[in-house]
Formats: structure tokens, C-alpha cells, sequence
């Protein structure tokens, strides 16, 4: 180990949970701010997230969005890309479900919509990043600026659809109409004898995210194309010199973040909503950036984020119930601040840290 | 027709105003090599204080200052993690757009509690109309009247800043010496290092102004275009500033000509809402709405011209130790 340098256990463990700890430390100063008591606060989140079966079928339903918004960041990272456009990417997603949904749910049982429902997502979602990421490759223009535009455009493209092309006939509502039994995933509810998720959403996409965070670890690390991508975010001189096309890997790799955000969908779509709606989206796709920079982009750290972060989306329901002043959106200030300290300032406590350990190691080395 | 071409530019030069307020923000900003996604984040912020002071005070001076306040504590942020600890520039401009949305919306909720939004504010609170002299007489006048009396008079002072302040920024750019090296600072900082002038005070320099401008195109949109603060009402235009600003290629008179054709479209969206156009039929109003991202993008794939940001844009400067 030389000088500079902190042993893993501080790299990956010590230096996330610090930058953890300041994020949620200015966020009790902000609820110090409105009046009220943080622990109390964090005591609600907490019971509410956690502390009974539906609380908790919530919290897995939440996480498992976050999962795959969180893996479609990660992804990118890897790749050394910055992929903002995980909530176009999302929302678009939902118009491949709800394609196969609303042509096979009066024919087939849910077991044959799903394979072709988890495809239409993947391909919607890997098709709207597609373009940016084509663009980035061959044209130079940046992803994130692209994928930020693209945003927008998906927003206005699936109001345009929802109000004047799929909108269920004689509906004043902007969404389609509701799926039949072939198009709705089974609760977990129903799957799991024991299981007491109340009323709490949470379904079989659970289970397809966990599988897909397994397919990231071994895409990322036990593959060639993992290899290409790594190697591409690394250093893209010496991925060249490696003979990786480092147009054809930003696109793959762009294209498979599309798609595992596309991905989410499933979850709300299917899973949930058994309808395309406007906004169903809201803003789990930038959730997915702050789940992906507190994993540190990795299939395992992203999977225990998520569960975090529906903790956050359950426990602030649960907390915004019983403390009015607290509204939900203070789930999104300390997102904001978890992005903050976990990505913009990562590199904040490590000069003291660096400069600890090397004094604790000062005398050893001297005497060796 | 006439008439309704005059008002839709009026309306035009309002919309525009705070992508034009924003667009320059981020032009110094970005100029200097600090890449901002986080103007719609200190826009919302600004909009926010402006509108909970100016509703407290009955100001719309200690408005527009507490707003200008807000913005710049929000680009001491940014500039603190990106300039200091040479942290990615755009993960920071989006930890600033989170914690604006979330804090406008929580703390607005819980010291006014109407939903978010801070309560009408009282007279005295907002930026009003300046009516030129003569407009009134000159009105009949044909069409210079309308021009003079509808176009050009008739807005509040900060519309008349914003267009100010493109002249202005032209001449801190490009005839003083801070422009020199605040544009030197965005293609090589080590050579401006090399010459002996601190590059994080420079950048800091930059971002403060950023937060300035971003300040008063929030209290624009809070206390001089509506009545008060109302939650995310900043509804995406700090990206299309961001959108103007490449749009612009970073220079200050195409940033007016962007912002003013952004404006445009959404005037005349708002206009045409419902309307057949001639010969084309009705156009949804969501193809307005994304014709700003749209144009960009075309843009950056560079077919039509090519959109070069400043060279040291994005990257932290760090010097070099032994």
C-alpha cells in the first residue's frame, strides 16, 4: 500500500457510510428547521418502513424501482457515461408493457404476457436511449446533455399518446384502460403463504429485479463485453490500445442501462397500476442516480440503496401522515443531499483520512 | 393580424426573460469551465426566497435580494464541490436541483402551509409594469403605436435588466479583463495558471455571478411575472436556458436570439392552443413544448452547425504537486 492510499475496508466502507452520515446530519438540521424532532422523526421513518408486514411490503415495492433505475445508472457509470436519462428512459419503458398488455391480456394468462412485457420494456426503454447514446458515440454530442433533452421529449411524447392516441374511448383521463387479469403480475402476497404485505403493491418484479442485479454482476465482472465497458470508463486511450471499439461499447452499454430502466415498468405498470398513466415515472429514474452513486455501482450496494431508499419513500409516507409539516418532499431533500455528499463531494473526508492513517502507520514504518 | 403578432412578441419578451436571465447565468459559469445543470435548482430556490420575502417584507427589493441570496449560497455549493473539491460538476448540479425542489416545496409547506406555495403577495411585494411615457397617447398611432405603447412598454424593470444585461455581459466578456481570463480560464487553465492568476478564485468569481443572474430570473418568476411562490414553478425552463446556452454555442448575443426564439415557441403554443394552424391542421401543443430539446439535440449531433463548449468545461483544474 503506498502512500495516499487507504486500505478497502475504508475505500468502500467507511468513506460511503461517512458521506452517508453527513447527508442524513444536514438533513436533521433541516428538520430541526421546521420545528420538529429528528429522532422522533427517524423513530416514525423507521416504524413506518419496517416496522409492520404492509409497511414493509411497500418498502420492497419502492426498492425494487429503485433497483432497476439503480443498475441502469450503474451501468453507465461503468462505462464512464452519465446516463440522466434513466426517467425517459422509464417512462417510455412503460409503453413497451403496456403494448403487450393490452394485446394479450383478454387472450393469455399472466405467465405468457410477462416474458413478452419484460422485452417490450427493455427494447422501449434500450430504444430511447439508443439515440443519445448513438449520437454520443458517433457525433460527439454529450449523454448527459442528450439524455437531460430527452427527458423532456418523452415527457411531452407520452402526454401527446396518453391524451390523444391511447386514451381509454370515452375517457376524460390521459391513461389507457385497465388491464385484465393476463396483464398483471401476481402479488407476492399471493405467491408466499407466510408473507402479510397487506395491501402493499409489491409483486413478482421483486424477484425479476433481484435477478437482474445478479445479470449485472456477472455482465459487469465475468464477461468480455464487462470487460470492454470497465475498461472503456478506465481509461479510453488504453481501451483503444485494448482493440474496444469505444463507439460500439458506449452504445451496448448504453443500450442495456435503457433497457434495465425501461425495466421499472414492469413494476409499476404491471405490477402495480395494471394501466399506462401520465407520470408514473416521478422521479424514480433520478432516484436511481443517488441509489447508484451510494451502491458505488455495484449489483450488491445497489440492491441494499434501493432498500434504503424505499425505506425513505415508505417511512416518508408513513412520517408525512403523522407530522404534517414533514411533507414527502423531504424524501427528495435527502436525496439531494445523499447525491451531494455520495457523488459531488465523495472526496471530501478522504485528506483526513489519508492523513490518520498514514500518521497510524508512521511508526511502523519507520521502525521496518 | 397585426395586432396578433404584437401580442404574441409581447408575450415572447416575458417568457423569455428568465431563459435569458438563466442562459447567462450559465454562460459565466460555464465559460469559466464549471459545467451548471443546476441553473432550474437555483432558479427555484431564488423564486422561493423572493417570493417568502417579498410576501414577509413588502418589499420586491428585499425580494429580489433574498433570492439573489439563496441563488448564491446554492452556487457557493456547487462551486464548493466542484471548484474545491474538484467533485463532478454535473452529479453536483443535480444534488442542487433535488435539494432546491425538495427544500422550496417542504419548507414552503411547513412555515406558510398552503400547499407549498407562499401566500399572495401584499402590495408593494411585486415588480409592476413601467409604462413609457406617451404610450397611452401613442397607442393610435398606426403601427408604431402599438409597437411602442404594447411591445416595448408596459414591463417590469427586471425584463428590461435581463436585455440589459446581454449587452452588458457581451462587454465583460470581451473587453475587460476579467472576461479575458475568465474565457482563458474555460479553454486552459493551466495557462492562466501559469501566468500567476488563482484559477478557484477566478471559477468562483464565475459561479457567484451565475448564482446572481440565476437569482433574479427566480424572483422574475415569483414576484414580477406571478404573485407569489408556487411549488416547482420553474417547470423545466433551467433546462432550456441550458438548451439556449448550446443553442447559443456560450456567447452572449445568440443566447438573446435563443432564448428569444425559445420564448417564441412557447408564446405561440400558448396562443395556438386548440387552434388549427392553416394548411396543417391543429398541432398538439406538446410538439412546441419539446421543439426546444428537440433543436438542441439536432444541434449537438452538429446538423446544423456545430455546438463546441469551452474546452476545459467539466473537468476540475488541479494543480500540479510534487
Amino acid at each position: 500500500m503506498s502512500a495516499g492510499q487507504l486500505p478497502r475496508w475504508v475505500d468502500f466502507g467507511l468513506i460511503p457510510l461517512l458521506n452517508l452520515a453527513a447527508a442524513f446530519l444536514v438533513s436533521g438540521l433541516v428538520v430541526l428547521l421546521i420545528g420538529e424532532s429528528p429522532l422522533e422523526a427517524v423513530g416514525i421513518l423507521v416504524w413506518g418502513s419496517l416496522g409492520f408486514g404492509e409497511g414493509i411490503g411497500f418498502t420492497l415495492f419502492y426498492a425494487t424501482n429503485f433497483i432497476f433505475t439503480g443498475l441502469a445508472v450503474a451501468v453507465a457509470f461503468h462505462a464512464g457515461l452519465f446516463n440522466i436519462g434513466g426517467e425517459g428512459q422509464a417512462y417510455i419503458g412503460g409503453l413497451g408493457v403496456a403494448w403487450a398488455c393490452l394485446a394479450l391480456d383478454r387472450i393469455v394468462p399472466w405467465w405468457v404476457t410477462m416474458p413478452v412485457a419484460v422485452l417490450g420494456a427493455a427494447a422501449a426503454g434500450a430504444a430511447w436511449a439508443f439515440v443519445p447514446a448513438w449520437l454520443q458515440a458517433r457525433r460527439g454530442s454529450h449523454v448527459v446533455i442528450t439524455t437531460i433533452m430527452f427527458n423532456f421529449i418523452a415527457a411531452s411524447l407520452m402526454v401527446y399518446l396518453l391524451v390523444n392516441v391511447m386514451a381509454k374511448p370515452g375517457s376524460m383521463q390521459p391513461e389507457t384502460r385497465t388491464f385484465e387479469a393476463g396483464g398483471r403480475l401476481p402479488m407476492l402476497n399471493d405467491l408466499l403463504p407466510f408473507a402479510s404485505f397487506g395491501t402493499a403493491p409489491v409483486n413478482l418484479a421483486l424477484v425479476l429485479a433481484l435477478v437482474a442485479a445478479l445479470a449485472v454482476w456477472v455482465l459487469v465482472w465475468r464477461t468480455r463485453l464487462g470487460y470492454a465497458i470497465r475498461t472503456l470508463g478506465a481509461n479510453p486511450t488504453a481501451a483503444v490500445y485494448a482493440g474496444i471499439s469505444p463507439a460500439r461499447t458506449i452504445v451496448v452499454a448504453m443500450l442495456i442501462s435503457g433497457g434495465l430502466a425501461g425495466m421499472m415498468a414492469i413494476n409499476e405498470i404491471m405490477g402495480s397500476q395494471h394501466r399506462l398513466l401520465i407520470e408514473f415515472v416521478s422521479g424514480y429514474g433520478f432516484v436511481g442516480i443517488a441509489v447508484a452513486l451510494m451502491g458505488r455501482a455495484h449489483p450488491l450496494g445497489i440492491v441494499l440503496a434501493a432498500i434504503l431508499f424505499g425505506m425513505l419513500y415508505q417511512g416518508g409516507a408513513e412520517l408525512s401522515f403523522e407530522k404534517p409539516a414533514i411533507t414527502r418532499d423531504m424524501i427528495v431533500v435527502i436525496q439531494g443531499l445523499v447525491i451531494l455528499f455520495a457523488g459531488a463531494l465523495e472526496h471530501m473526508f478522504r485528506p483526513t483520512l489519508v492523513r490518520i492513517f498514514t500518521f497510524a502507520r508512521a511508526p511502523s514504518a519507520t521502525v521496518g | 393580424m397585426f395586432e396578433t403578432l404584437i401580442l404574441i412578441l409581447d408575450s415572447t419578451l416575458r417568457l423569455s426573460t428568465p431563459l435569458l436571465l438563466a442562459c447567462l447565468a450559465g454562460l459565466y459559469s460555464e465559460r469559466s469551465g464549471v459545467v451548471d445543470i443546476g441553473l432550474e435548482g437555483k432558479m427555484l430556490g431564488a423564486a422561493f426566497g423572493a417570493g417568502a420575502v417579498a410576501y414577509l417584507t413588502a418589499s420586491a427589493w428585499a425580494g429580489l435580494a433574498a433570492g439573489i441570496a439563496v441563488a448564491v449560497g446554492l452556487a457557493l455549493v456547487h462551486g464548493f464541490a466542484s471548484i474545491t473539491n474538484r467533485g463532478n460538476q454535473i452529479v453536483s448540479g443535480v444534488a442542487i436541483n433535488f435539494l432546491a425542489a425538495g427544500l422550496t416545496a417542504l419548507l414552503g409547506q411547513a412555515w406558510f402551509r398552503q400547499g407549498g406555495r407562499t401566500p399572495p403577495l401584499p402590495e408593494g411585494g411585486r415588480f409592476l409594469d413601467i409604462v413609457f411615457p406617451f404610450a397611452e397617447e401613442l397607442r393610435a398611432v398606426p403601427v408604431v403605436g402599438p409597437i411602442y405603447a404594447e411591445l416595448l412598454s408596459g414591463h417590469n424593470v427586471l425584463v428590461y435588466a435581463a436585455f440589459l444585461a446581454v449587452p452588458l455581459t457581451w462587454w465583460a466578456l470581451y473587453r475587460t479583463r476579467f472576461g479575458l481570463r475568465l474565457r482563458a480560464v474555460g479553454e486552459n487553465p493551466a495557462a492562466v495558471d501559469t501566468a500567476g492568476i488563482s484559477v478557484v478564485l477566478l471559477r468562483y468569481r464565475a459561479v457567484i455571478l451565475c448564482g446572481v443572474l440565476c437569482g433574479i430570473a427566480g424572483a422574475y418568476l415569483s414576484i414580477a411575472q406571478s404573485s407569489g411562490f408556487i411549488k416547482d414553478m420553474t417547470a423545466g425552463k433551467g433546462f432550456i436556458a441550458l438548451a439556449a446556452l448550446i443553442f447559443a454555442k456560450w456567447r452572449p448575443l445568440n443566447a438573446m436570439f435563443a432564448c428569444l426564439l425559445f420564448g417564441f415557441l412557447d408564446a405561440v403554443a400558448i396562443r395556438l392552443q386548440g387552434q388549427p394552424l392553416p394548411g396543417i391542421g391543429e398541432v398538439p401543443v406538446q410538439v412546441f413544448q419539446a421543439l426546444p430539446y428537440i433543436l438542441t439535440v439536432i444541434l449537438l449531433a452538429g446538423f446544423i452547425g456545430k455546438a463546441i463548449p469551452p474546452r476545459a468545461s467539466g473537468i476540475p483544474y488541479l494543480k500540479e504537486r510534487t
